[in-house]
């Protein structure tokens, strides 16, 4: 192939990815008016009335507490109960725990239209119907097969003679856990968080069905309601999915490395 | 079992103890509902009282009477048209962009970084988002269209049955062509170059290479990516919603499996809503499952052909 074919297939290809991105950015700082003469004109002197209007009338500050709560306490509690199970995993010779570990990656295929109806129901039954505490528990649940299997796969890796040392010095299982593998796992903590917060995130569908109060909406599912509502106050539309999307970007910036290797990781042979 | 693992193995009770947060919430939240979600299908409901057992009648109601029987061959009909636009658009275009990258070293991670972006961006944002770009009042691609002289091509592409599917297929594909781009991009990394050099001394081609020699090579990661692009498609939800809300609009033509599930055990006000959803679910999930392994099994045998 010609290098001026491929350069411009490459720089033609960046563009087609990141302009639509771009357009959603600057169209948030334009007014609607200035979006129906000048479709395709810049922002001539920004405005940040869309975003007032988004984030005090139209409750985008409610949804963005609760998706910011919602989300982190899942990716903390999930990490959390998902390392101490991948280290039993990967440090018991049980046959036990093989096969609980069997159960815990099948999770992996998880046919989540067909559990959603059930966990309507058992919300409901023990009370946390519609809460941001039910969405927590499910989101936590729904991220263990991932979590354990990504952190056993990392313990089974690292050597076990400074347990053994911690064990020799009378430390008992906690204390080793805590004092001499929790900083050594932190490379695959970080792989989990990252891979966790994205998808809780910008999940949609679980919140769709298992909350209906509007003050414990996250974003996408406030998105939804509000793309009904202000459907012609197009540059309002423009900041809601710019706040929806703008932590991501921060996370982005901070973790590209462990999402361009995570995304990879496991593939090929 | 590795002599360094016995070293350290811990005593069962105390192994049980770490599991147990994991394995609590793990059996209330995903393998009772799983469990209950099989049962489901299989009674009758009035409402959300389970009443009496009648075996596959649900199943039998879903592929015979009004509007299942319509909207379930169309919305599979759909889901199927999705997955082949996927493999053509999405995967064949991560599969061009990963090989010219793979000759660029110096720009290729910023290349990587950029394709990659919109696949961060939440699915049903990117939806919302190209609803914005292409709608006919002050869409940017239709103005774009007009200031090139294309005014012929601009449309309501939302509002056409005939394209909105198609808005769908590209869309997705614009968000997930990095997928197949870091996958194979990997791939081709992890490829022996000394292969390729012996195809150059022989005189192929370039495109004889990637043809007989690369491509080849690849067969058992287009396998694995074609075979998670079938479980995406089948299960695509936020892009459909956004797009065409969640009775497929316009007029069906963007309606998948998973909004037809959506709408029938939330919106359809029928008093068997539970049972006839459960059982779009399971049928849902019968076909994936199968596809996926029979489509594995499959490819095992191409690709021992081939090598």
């Amino acid at each position: 192939m010609r290098r001026a074919a491929v350069g411009t297939l490459l720089w033609g290809y960046a563009a087609v990815a990141l302009l639509p991105l771009l357009v959603m950015v600057w169209n948030s700082f334009r007014t609607d008016q200035e979006l129906v003469v000048e479709p395709l004109g810049l922002p001539h002197s920004p405005s940040l009335d869309a975003y007032r209007e988004a984030w005090v009338e139209a409750s985008f500050s409610t949804y963005f507490v609760n998706s910011v709560l919602v989300t982190t306490v899942s990716v903390v509690l999930s990490t959390a109960v998902s390392l101490l199970a991948a280290y039993a995993l990967a440090r018991s010779r049980s046959r036990l725990m093989a096969v609980i570990e069997q159960v815990f990656v099948s999770g992996l295929m998880m046919p989540v239209f067909l559990m959603i109806v059930p966990i309507f129901y058992l919300l409901d039954t023990i009370g946390l119907a519609s809460t941001r505490t039910g969405l927590i528990l499910v989101y936590s649940a729904v991220s263990i097969p991932f979590s354990v299997f990504v952190l056993a796969t990392f313990l089974r890796q690292l050597p076990d003679e400074l347990e053994d040392a911690a064990r020799i010095d009378g430390a008992g299982p906690l204390r080793t856990f805590w004092s001499v593998l929790l900083p050594l796992v932190r490379p695959a903590v970080a792989t989990v968080v990252v891979f966790r917060f994205v998808p809780i995130w910008n999940d949609f569908f679980y919140p769709l069905i298992l909350v209906r109060d509007r003050t414990q909406y996250t974003l996408p599912v406030g998105l939804t309601t509000f793309f009904g509502e202000y459907q012609t106050s197009w540059s309002t539309l423009f900041a809601g999915l710019v706040i929806a999307t703008l932590p991501l970007v921060v996370l982005f910036l901070v973790a590209t490395r462990q999402i361009v290797a995570g995304l990879t990781a496991g593939m090929g042979r | 079992m590795s002599r360094r693992r016995r070293a350290a193995a811990l005593p069962t009770p105390v192994a049980l103890l770490f599991i147990l947060p994991a394995a609590a919430l793990f059996a209330v939240f995903v393998l009772y509902p799983m469990a209950t979600a099989l049962t489901y299908s299989l009674f009758s409901w009035r409402g959300t009282a389970q009443d009496a057992f009648v075996g596959l009648d649900n199943f039998v109601a879903l592929f015979t009477t009004e509007p299942y029987a319509t909207q379930l061959p169309r919305a599979f009909g759909h889901n199927a048209l999705l997955f082949a636009g996927a493999m053509v658009v999405q995967n064949s275009l991560g599969l061009l962009l990963a090989y010219v990258l793979h000759r660029r070293g110096r720009l290729r991670r910023l290349f990587q970084v950029l394709y990659t972006m919109p696949y961060l961006v939440s699915p049903l944002v990117v939806g919302y988002l190209w609803s914005l770009l292409l709608s006919p009042l002050f869409g940017p691609v239709n103005a774009a269209l007009r200031a090139v002289g294309l005014d012929a091509v601009a449309q309501p592409w939302l509002g056409d049955p005939d394209t909105a599917l198609w808005v769908v297929v590209l869309v997705t594909a614009w968000q997930w062509v990095g997928f197949p781009l870091l996958v194979y991009g990997a791939a081709l990394g992890a490829l022996d170059p000394t292969l390729e050099e012996a195809a150059m001394l022989d005189g192929a081609s370039s495109r004889q290479r990637f043809w007989h020699v690369t491509l080849p090579l690849l067969t058992p990661v287009i396998g694995t990516v074609s075979v998670l692009t079938f479980i995406f498609s089948m299960e695509a939800f936020p892009i459909p919603y956004a797009l065409g809300g969640s009775s497929g609009s316009p007029a069906g033509a963007t309606d998948v499996m998973s909004l037809l599930f959506y709408r029938t055990a939330f919106h359809s006000g029928a008093s068997n809503a539970i049972g006839i959803s459960s059982a779009v679910a399971i049928v849902l999930f019968v076909v994936i499952v199968g596809v996926s392994v029979a489509f594995t099994r499959w490819f095992r045998r191409v690709e021992r052909r081939l090598t």
